[in-house]
């Protein structure tokens, strides 16, 4: 191998440079933003790319994956690593397939990763990476177009997990029996070198389960789980009264956790090496779940636990996953929906603030392939929650009407619902009748045209700055 | 008057947010004035066919569509086909499509169906069908759209005694051969929209809501008109998508 990348030293570094210099110029053109396209090139010249400029990362490398909250775990990861001056390699504007992980490993340098990496593509970039630690926080439904079923996906990760057991430390959401059971061999032994983590205050639990409801069958028999409680989705206390497979006991865990809207919430945190009070600006359990996600990794990469605590507390949202931005007058603080999990999540969040008054929304659907071609799932999201205490609504995106029809049998009066396709447009007249703050809800594809406005009127930065 | 609705496997067969048709039949008989009633048959449960006039399944993963077949067949198949016989509706989406027919051969695995429909389907090599789609469909008033997502691995084929819902306009349908989508007998209708398509389709909603007071009451009921400027929209931005 090593032999190999030195006879292919010259040639890799030509086709680097290609590739580098096609970054520049697509950044320089103003056209986009440089985030895949420098990988999409440097994989077409060299297919091993990522393995042989992986291997240069000798202090490790770290992989997070999760259909929710990717992002902003890596982003937290990062956050900790920069407070102890550790500069990884980082594929931070969220670009998380190959070419992306690819964009990454040309344009910067260092001795250790940190990668999101898409869902689907997880098993392939393991392979490449070799990581040496992997962080998985959950599975729901999302982009069924694309991704397939979550049992499927799930059953590709548990190869790949196999494949890496012994050779790679793990940090698992406890709560999740899609992901829990990966830290566990065909003999139902636990694995080498995995760290648990879930949230152990039981205060925090639905009053039901909800519509979309993911994890219904025992991953080892087949036979339905009973669950206890569940705090976000099917994330929850379960256990298989048929073979017995319960939830493990996390490593890291929540004890005790004060939401505070969007302003964060406070929590204490249980972990070996003690326990720490978490003040986190990002709103929702959610938020607490990557928390715990990056609180375990941290501890893996040997930060310890009142330094990330400390870091984690002055942490910025990671690109559109809760930012405020001002536009005319009015704070507009966005926050990304993109499958039925994620939006209850922002609905239960936006449901604490509605009860201080009523709230102005703008909501963005968006069917592209990145968003996944398919609407459907707004019927299975709980708009529900905000009946009765949304002051006004503008819808936008390619799908606006079926968003605002979702609305009216949510129990939104019609008269407060508005149609307006464009991004522009549409923003701006949400900004203009709001009160004194918009809460912008975008799918993807939508937030990064979002985004690009506010850019293009100085608001903003552009996301790969 | 009251619209009764029965949701089979409403656990395990809803996967591509199907509650979405529960809650458009449930708001547009509220705003009418007409009752409502819903409740759900899991696995094991009997079903009486006379107490619900609209049957609904839904779709699910491979694991719970494999355990639903075997479940249906033997604890359901009689009274639902006694049900479709007495002029129930039956609404059959996606993977509940294609437990409506004679089996569902699913790789080395062949699901039993229903045998309410003269149909059978296979999980051939290939791509699976995904996408938008629209389809003119025929329920006795005309040809109308019908416009929706589809996204299945399996193809169906009509038999020779069957017909279908409708006509691909765009997409793929039945098999994405034969131009056909979908099945409609009697008031059985099983399709490859998936999802909430009634939200899509509010005269679809109306027609199942229509036949299934029929069923109870003896005779037609002429529904009322309601605002439907939203539903409008909804129903010709899923037509854009699919491109028609």
């Amino acid at each position: 191998m090593a032999g190999r990348r030195r006879r292919g030293g010259a040639l890799l570094r030509a086709k680097l440079a290609a590739s580098r210099a096609i970054g520049a110029a697509s950044r320089a053109s103003g056209r986009g933003g440089g985030t895949t396209l420098p990988g999409r090139v440097l994989l077409r010249l060299a297919p091993d790319a990522i393995a042989q400029l992986g291997a240069g990362l000798d202090r490790g490398t770290t992989i997070v994956s999760a259909t929710n909250g990717k992002t902003t775990t890596a982003g937290m990861i990062a956050a900790v690593l920069a407070a102890e001056g550790r500069q990884p390699v980082h594929n931070r504007a969220g670009s998380n397939m190959t070419w992306g992980v690819a964009t990454a490993l040309l344009e910067q340098h260092g001795h250790e990763g940190l990668f999101e990496v898409d869902e689907a593509w997880l098993p392939r970039v393991t392979e490449q990476l070799e990581p040496s630690l992997i962080v998985l926080g959950n599975l729901f439904r999302d982009q069924l177009d694309r991704y397939g079923e979550m049992e499927a996906l799930a059953d590709d990760w548990a190869k790949t997990v196999t494949a890496r057991s012994g050779r790679t430390a793990f940090a698992l959401n406890a709560d999740d029996p899609l992901i829990a059971d990966l830290g566990r061999d065909a003999d139902e032994h636990p694995r080498e070198g995995v760290l648990y983590f879930g949230i152990d205050d039981d205060s925090q639990a639905l009053p039901e389960l909800q519509h979309a409801f993911d994890a219904k069958h025992c991953r080892r028999c087949g036979h339905p789980y009973a669950y206890e409680r569940a705090f976000v989705g099917h994330l929850g206390h379960y256990s298989c009264p048929h073979c017995g497979a319960e939830r493990p006991r996390p490593d890291v865990a929540a004890t005790k956790i004060e939401l505070r809207g969007m302003d964060g919430s406070l929590s204490t945190i249980r972990t070996p090496a003690g326990e720490i009070e978490l003040a986190l600006p990002l709103p929702g359990l959610y938020n607490v779940y990557n928390a715990l996600a990056a609180v375990t990794a941290s501890l893996r990469l040997g930060v310890a636990p009142e330094r990330i605590a400390a870091a984690l507390g002055q942490m910025r949202a990671a690109f559109g996953r809760v930012e405020t931005i001002e536009v005319g007058g009015v704070a507009v603080s966005i926050l990304l929906i993109k499958n039925p999990a994620g939006a209850n999540e922002v609905l239960r969040t936006l449901r604490l603030e509605a009860e201080k008054e009523p709230i102005d929304l703008w909501v963005a659907l968006n069917d592209r392939i990145a968003d996944g071609r398919d609407v459907s799932w707004v019927w299975d999201a709980d708009f529900e929650l905000l009946a009765g205490v949304v002051r006004r609504v503008v819808c936008a995106g390619t799908r606006a009407p079926e968003m605002a029809l979702r609305l009216k049998y949510a129990g939104w009066p019609t008269d407060r619902i508005e149609v307006v396709p464009g991004i522009e447009a549409s923003l701006d007249r949400a900004a203009a009748g709001a009160e004194r703050r918009l809460f912008a809800l975008p799918t993807y594809t939508a937030l990064l045209e979002l985004r690009k406005l506010l850019a293009g009127r100085g608001l903003a930065k552009e996301f790969w700055q | 008057m009251e619209l009764r609705v029965l949701s089979l496997y409403p656990e395990q067969m809803n996967i591509y947010a199907d509650r979405g048709n529960i809650v458009f039949l449930q708001r547009r008989c509220e705003w009418r004035g007409i009752g409502f009633s819903h409740s759900g048959a899991g696995p094991g449960d009997p079903v009486d066919p006379a107490a619900h006039d609209l049957f609904y399944i839904g779709g699910g993963q491979d694991r719970d569509q494999r355990m639903v077949a075997a479940d249906m067949v033997t604890s359901k198949r009689e009274a639902l086909a006694a049900a479709v016989d007495d002029g129930a509706a039956l609404l059959a989406v996606c993977g509940g499509y294609q437990l409506l027919g004679h089996s569902y051969q699913l790789d080395d695995e062949k699901l039993p169906g229903l045998g309410l429909a003269d149909l059978e389907t296979v999980r051939e090599p290939g791509p699976r069908l995904i996408g938008n789609i629209a389809i003119e469909a025929e329920l006795g008033s005309g040809p109308r759209l019908l416009a929706g997502f589809e996204n299945h691995g399996g193809r169906t084929y009509l038999g020779s005694g069957a017909r279908p819902l409708g006509r691909v306009v765009e997409g793929r349908g039945n098999n994405g051969r034969d131009g056909y989508e979908g099945v409609h007998r009697d008031n059985l209708i099983g399709t490859y929209l998936h999802g909430p398509l009634l939200p899509k389709n509010a005269w679809l909603a109306d027609h199942l809501i229509t036949l299934a007071l029929e069923r109870r009451y003896g005779a037609r009921p002429q529904l009322e008109p309601l605002d439907d400027a939203f539903e409008n929209a909804a129903h010709e931005s899923a037509r854009a998508a699919a491109g028609v």
